[in-house]
């Protein structure tokens, strides 16, 4: 195995394109070296981009906020501005693990573990966030929905890394929201996610909406019909009702160790509609 | 509290014993300096790893291990055959340190490796090919007991004709009873206990209630995982450094199993960072001093967490039957309980200590428990905590409860009411001395928590406990220093702060400053025989033994100072830490402090020390009662405690934040079992979850501050009264923390963990029969 | 595998050291360099135990690489005490009993300094959750949340003995991840 540390993404690129056998991406290392210290993998080449200029840094862009792919959670919390903008995006990547794994943790981290129950995911999801990828060829940016396409693997091509989360500008009036059940108070893999973001008008009724569940599938779950349940509705109980039973349905999850499938169903629902709540007050401020 | 008119030395006013002075062993243990298991290291040693069965049952057809052997770096690679069986030694040690033959369980050790590095190790253990024929196999308990279950040792234990024993049907289904008695079993043992009649008792109950219950296996959860460093000699002088509860068990037991005269075995106990019964057995040691043989050079082993999880000794999971009969005053008539305790792969569940718990809290006039210890595939079960209680408490202290819902009394009297105190003959055996069970309850219910009213969703549980306490092979010395100060050895591994007690204990005794004491505990070379720390024996025996080797090293002081006065050795006696003269016709002689006394030894005779060796007894049980308030979310089945309070016998608090520390740690360990903690076997017989991220203990987020009451019922037993603490804590949370959520939300779990799933799904079962 | 040369300060000295780019921090600091007060209790970032500071920032050693640490800060255990002096948490950890077996204490001391460095007014919520990632099994937590919010506002009374003499220091951020998260549920 080797460690390799540019301070460039062209030479990051040129050095994963180049790579035979495995290589993985340093900046958090929260879940990379759980999975060589457990053997899962093996890899040949860790790029650490830590010392890539921007990989640590927040930076206004078009009125939202491009985040590096290095910052951590207790960073971007200690911004302040992000959080004030996507307090949902801020607060689920504020829940990955404990205090010293917000030290390290990183949201391009979380998203490209790719694990369906990545706390971050739903919440950028809901967000409309973008992430940047970087590559051999061509820079492009992608839908963070269209990262994540089973656990464990990627949409990225080989030589390809993610190099920054665009946060778009939130429009007026927008609140955003992430909740997530754990068995416990800390320390434990979502069993069950929710991502919200919505924007209401003067009068507060729901002008735009997008929910998003962790969790409950194979990856991170885009609901639209959760959406449509509480567009034009002021979020009253029969919307409420609507937006749970819409998660219920999208819901198709396991059963495994953190949960079964009927509970995950159920508290997909009472999760939304927590989240919900809380959104929509966030959005009428 | 009247005493034993036998015990003229119980002491009852005290200068230094009920004082929380600092720890002596603290500074070392908040600056990083304490070497715990894992810190020692020796010149030159290599790094052992162990190869495991990924699989939960299986044939080991061949294991071929030349590829690891001729990698450079490898300098031994070991499997069973390494370790030849010995004549006399515990054969189901040997086969669970190392697989002969058949894999029991995933995790079972096949082979293991010593390297330059753990690199080289990692690398070694991968080249090792290991050719498995998969068996069927068996984890749940119940499971297990079916006639047509796959058997773990074949020939071993007999079929067992459930039809001709005591409640039949809770032993296994009526399907079951009907097909043929299988060849063999899994059965591994059956043990009864009782008094009475409860057929004839059940049919003056007015209450009856009955049900069944099942816990899943929990594990001990100790933060440092197992280490050892073995180096042995060519010459076949052994050293091994260890974190064990017991060094002495762990010297006797490595040296039966390699062949090896004890004398020849020295072994050191390094600071142990947790052990709650889990550290009293061997796993890595006898295969670090195998490695170490083999390769001629010091061998240090560290388990990873996974391997903790998967290859240590995890507790019982239990399926149990509990139904007792109460008349309308409260007064119980009768008590019946069937439990099955599966120990894993080997015989030994905790089950006939459950069984002795299950009913110990109450004086019960008609009373039967049987208890079935099974065999599964499974890593063979060590003690934990009170081995065996908590579980058979879960159950019996559930049905209390629901007795208790059902007559409309209160949880407290209605226990007041049965509760066991000194001359109840106990429902396995014995007649209690004076025992506190009373006064701890009559505590809780004078407790501010049990009085703060409580609101939507939240609910209130009480439940008792009982753990006998063990005494057992102990033995101290303790040695004068030139300066007057004093080295004190002893042979209990301290787990919880018992070094600050002894220092304390002989401090007091001697009428000197706590200071002034240092004690070490020794290596098995040092010390005679010392049984292991565990069953809440240390303070009681070690500290025993301490006070008596005290008093044997007094009454040398006293001699020397009677040789220095020139008076008998009868006419000296010895307070306020000096040797005064007997009274005033023994003469008139300023006293001899300890100092003096230090300062002259040589020239009135040489060293002075005392000793006490003592296979003790008269450990005094320890009896507990706590209250719990819980809220639950009923949309999520989420819970959280919102106040705890353990009240709880001491005997005598020698250390009192120690014996709180006790009684809050082991409040917090039955929270972690009854709420979240368990093992998580896959439809392949595989755990799911050997670790700390999905095994899920308590963190500090989870749990509110635990308020303790620590009552003292002297123990005649002991010198200042002491009983053991460190196990009753952990019998009541389950049942505590269950009744306080039935008390909540209507629904009783009869399954542990009652994690939010299962809550949930009970929630929606009311629900929908209500509807 | 090609061993890596760092350079970096380990307690205000300067340290340089050779790892495999598959040892973790924490390898490093209890094999190659004796530093064995950082504890290994799960290996994945589950119990806490190797707490160090990283720049300031809390993280477990068995986290972060040993090859990545080269011109970065860490602060372990055992730079916590000034020579025979006990950093004030350490003291009361000992006076609180905050203590059995000992095998956490290290990372619960690193942790706990890390949030007083940052809020020395904390609620008994926001020690729970900041201190959530360090396990101990044998206290029930019970007395180390008590010894922190003992040092606390012993703390604060020396801070305010100070400031009557001199300008106030600035509080440094405080952990806001805490009350919010209790609240999850109750959402």
């Amino acid at each position: 195995m080797r460690y390799e540390a540019p301070d460039t993404i062209k030479a990051a690129v040129g050095l994963l394109s180049k790579a035979k056998g495995t290589s993985r991406i340093l900046a958090g290392g929260t879940d990379l070296l759980v999975q060589m210290r457990s053997g899962m993998i093996e890899p040949d080449l860790v790029v650490d981009i830590k010392s890539i200029p921007g990989m640590r840094e927040i930076v206004a862009e078009k009125g939202g906020y491009r985040i590096g792919a290095a910052v951590s959670g207790a960073e971007l919390e200690e911004h302040g501005k992000v959080g004030k903008m996507w307090p949902g995006v801020v607060e689920a990547t504020n829940l990955i693990g404990s205090t010293q794994i917000q030290g390290r943790a990183t949201m391009v981290g979380n998203l490209c573990n790719a694990s369906p129950a990545a706390d971050s995911v739903p919440a950028m999801i809901a967000a409309g966030a973008t992430a940047r990828v970087v590559g051999p060829k061509r820079t492009r940016d992608v839908p963070v929905e269209d990262i994540a396409k089973a656990p464990g693997k990627t949409s990225l091509a080989k030589g390809e890394f993610v190099a920054s989360i665009f946060l778009p500008k939130a429009p007026a009036r927008t609140g955003s929201a992430y909740l997530r059940f754990i068995p416990r108070t800390e320390m434990d893999i979502a069993v069950v996610g929710a991502g919200i973001a919505l924007t209401v008008n003067a009068k507060g009724v729901i002008t735009a909406a997008k929910v998003s569940l962790g969790a409950v599938a194979a990856r991170a779950l885009v609901v639209d019909a959760c959406a449509k349940a509480i567009i034009g509705s002021s979020l009253d109980d029969e919307a409420l009702d609507r937006l749970a039973a819409a998660a219920s349905a999208a819901a198709k999850p396991i059963s495994d160790k953190r949960g079964t499938v009927d509970f995950r169903i159920k508290v997909a629902g009472v999760l939304a509609r927590r989240a919900a709540v809380i959104a929509y007050d966030r959005a009428r401020g | 509290m009247p005493l034993d008119a036998n015990t003229p030395d119980l002491r009852t006013e005290f200068k230094s014993v009920g004082t929380r002075p600092n720890r002596p062993d603290g500074v070392d243990k908040v600056t990083g300096r304490a070497r715990f298991g894992a810190d020692f290291a020796l010149p030159g040693q290599l790094t052992g790893l162990i190869l495991r069965s990924p699989h939960a049952h299986a044939k080991i057809k061949s294991i071929d291990t030349s590829a690891a052997e001729a990698l450079p770096g490898v300098k031994a690679v070991i499997t069973y055959k390494d370790i030849p069986e010995q004549e006399g030694c515990d054969k189901d040690v040997l086969v669970n340190i190392m697989a002969r033959g058949t894999a029991l369980y995933d995790g079972h050790a096949v082979a293991a490796v010593a390297a330059v590095d753990a690199s080289v190790a990692r690398k070694a253990l991968k080249l090792i090919k290991v050719d498995y024929k998969v068996l069927k196999h068996v984890t749940d308990v119940d499971e297990a007991m079916k006639p047509d279950a796959p058997v773990l040792h074949p020939g071993r234990f007999d079929p067992v004709d459930f039809s001709t024993l005591e409640n039949a049907a809770h032993v296994s289904g009526k399907e079951e009873r009907k097909t043929a008695t299988p060849a063999h079993s899994n059965i591994a043992g059956r043990y009864v206990f009782g008094h009475g009649d409860p057929d004839k008792g059940f049919k003056q109950a007015d209450v009856i209630v009955e049900h069944e219950f099942k816990t899943e296996a929990t594990h001990q959860g100790y933060i440092e995982p197992h280490a050892c460093t073995a180096s042995v000699s060519s010459d076949g002088m052994a050293e091994l450094w260890v974190c064990t509860q017991g060094p002495f068990m762990v010297r006797d037991v490595c040296a039966s199993l390699l062949g090896m005269d004890v004398s020849r075995l020295r072994v050191t106990p390094s600071e142990i960072g947790g052990g709650f019964g889990g550290k009293t057995t061997v796993f890595i040691e006898p295969v670090a001093l195998a490695l170490s043989r083999k390769a001629g050079k010091p061998v240090k082993v560290v388990m990873s967490r996974s391997e903790v999880f998967r290859a240590t000794g995890p507790t019982s999971s239990a399926s149990m039957w509990v139904k007792i009969g109460a008349k309308k005053d409260g007064t119980f008539v009768a008590a019946d309980a069937v439990l099955k305790y599966q120990g894993g792969a080997f015989p030994g569940s905790p089950v006939e200590m459950g069984a002795m718990c299950a009913f110990a809290c109450y004086d019960l006039k008609n009373v039967r428990i049987v208890g079935y210890d099974v065999v599964t595939n499974r890593p063979k079960q060590a003690a934990y905590r009170a081995p065996g209680a908590p579980m058979s408490a879960f159950a019996v202290e559930g049905v209390i409860g629901e007795i208790a819902d059902k007559l409309g009394m209160d949880a407290i009297d209605i226990r007041l009411k049965n509760a066991a105190k000194e001359g109840t003959v106990s429902s396995y055996g014995p007649t209690f001395g004076p025992v506190g069970l009373v006064e701890t309850l009559e505590a809780a219910k004078a407790h501010k928590n049990y009085k703060v009213k409580l609101g939507k969703n939240q609910g209130r549980g009480v439940a008792s406990g009982f753990w006998f306490n063990f005494a057992g092979n102990t033995c101290v010395s303790i040695n004068l220093n030139v300066d007057g100060t004093l080295a004190l050895a002893l042979g209990t591994v301290d787990i919880g702060g018992s070094r600050a007690s002894m220092c304390l204990m002989a401090a007091e005794e001697l009428g000197i400053s706590y200071e002034d004491v240092r004690a070490v505990i020794a290596d098995t070379s040092s010390l005679g025989y010392n049984d292991i720390s565990e069953g809440s024996r240390v303070t009681f025996s070690s500290g025993l033994a301490t006070i008596k080797a005290v008093r044997d090293l007094k009454v040398r002081m006293c001699g020397r100072a009677a040789k220095i006065w020139g008076i008998p050795e009868d006419a000296v006696k010895w307070e306020n830490g000096a040797a005064h003269p007997a009274g005033s016709n023994a003469g008139n002689f300023p006293p001899l402090s300890i100092k003096e006394i230090a300062a002259q030894a040589s020239a009135t005779g040489g060293p002075l020390a005392g000793h006490y060796e003592i296979n003790a007894e008269g450990a005094g049980p320890s009896f507990a009662t706590h209250v719990c308030d819980v809220e639950v979310d009923p949309d999520t089945g989420a819970m959280k405690v919102l106040r705890y309070l353990v009240v709880q016998d001491a005997g005598k608090a020698i250390h009192p934040s120690y014996v709180e520390g006790q009684f809050q740690g082991g409040a917090v360990q039955g929270i972690g079992w009854v709420l979240n903690e368990e093992y998580f076997y896959g439809k392949d017989g595989t755990l799911q979850n050997a670790g700390f991220l999905d095994y899920r203990v308590p963190v500090c987020s989870d749990v509110p501050m635990i308020d303790t009451v620590i009552v003292e019922v002297p123990n005649p037993g002991h010198p200042y009264g002491v009983r053991g603490v460190g196990e009753t804590s952990i019998v009541p949370p389950l049942a505590c923390v269950a009744n306080a959520v039935s008390s909540a939300i209507g629904v009783r779990a009869r399954t542990l963990p009652m994690s939010p799933p299962r809550v949930l799904a009970a929630l929606e079962g009311v629900a929908a029969s209500k509807a | 595998m090609s061993a890596v040369h760092v350079s970096t300060n380990i307690n205000g000295d300067d340290v340089e050291f050779v790892c495999r780019p598959d040892e973790s921090l924490l390898d490093v600091l209890r094999d190659r360099l004796g530093m064995t007060g950082s504890k290994e209790g799960c290996g994945t970032g589950d119990c806490g135990a190797c707490s160090v500071e990283l720049d300031g920032r809390l993280v477990c050693s068995c986290l972060v690489m040993g090859a990545e640490v080269g011109g970065h800060k860490i602060e372990t255990i055992e730079g916590m005490a000034q020579g025979d002096k006990l950093h004030p948490l350490q003291q009361k950890f000992l006076e609180h009993a905050a203590l059995q077996c000992g095998i956490c204490t290290p990372g619960f001391l690193v942790a706990a300094r890390n949030l007083l460095e940052r809020n020395n007014d904390p609620t008994e919520t926001e020690v729970r959750y900041w201190l959530a990632g360090n396990l101990c099994r044998c206290t029930g937590y019970d007395k180390i949340v008590r010894a922190v919010l003992d040092t606390a506002k012993d703390m604060r009374k020396s801070a305010a003995k100070s400031s009557a003499k001199k300008p106030a220091a600035k509080k440094k951020a405080a952990p806001k991840k805490t009350a919010k998260k209790g609240a999850r549920h109750a959402a």
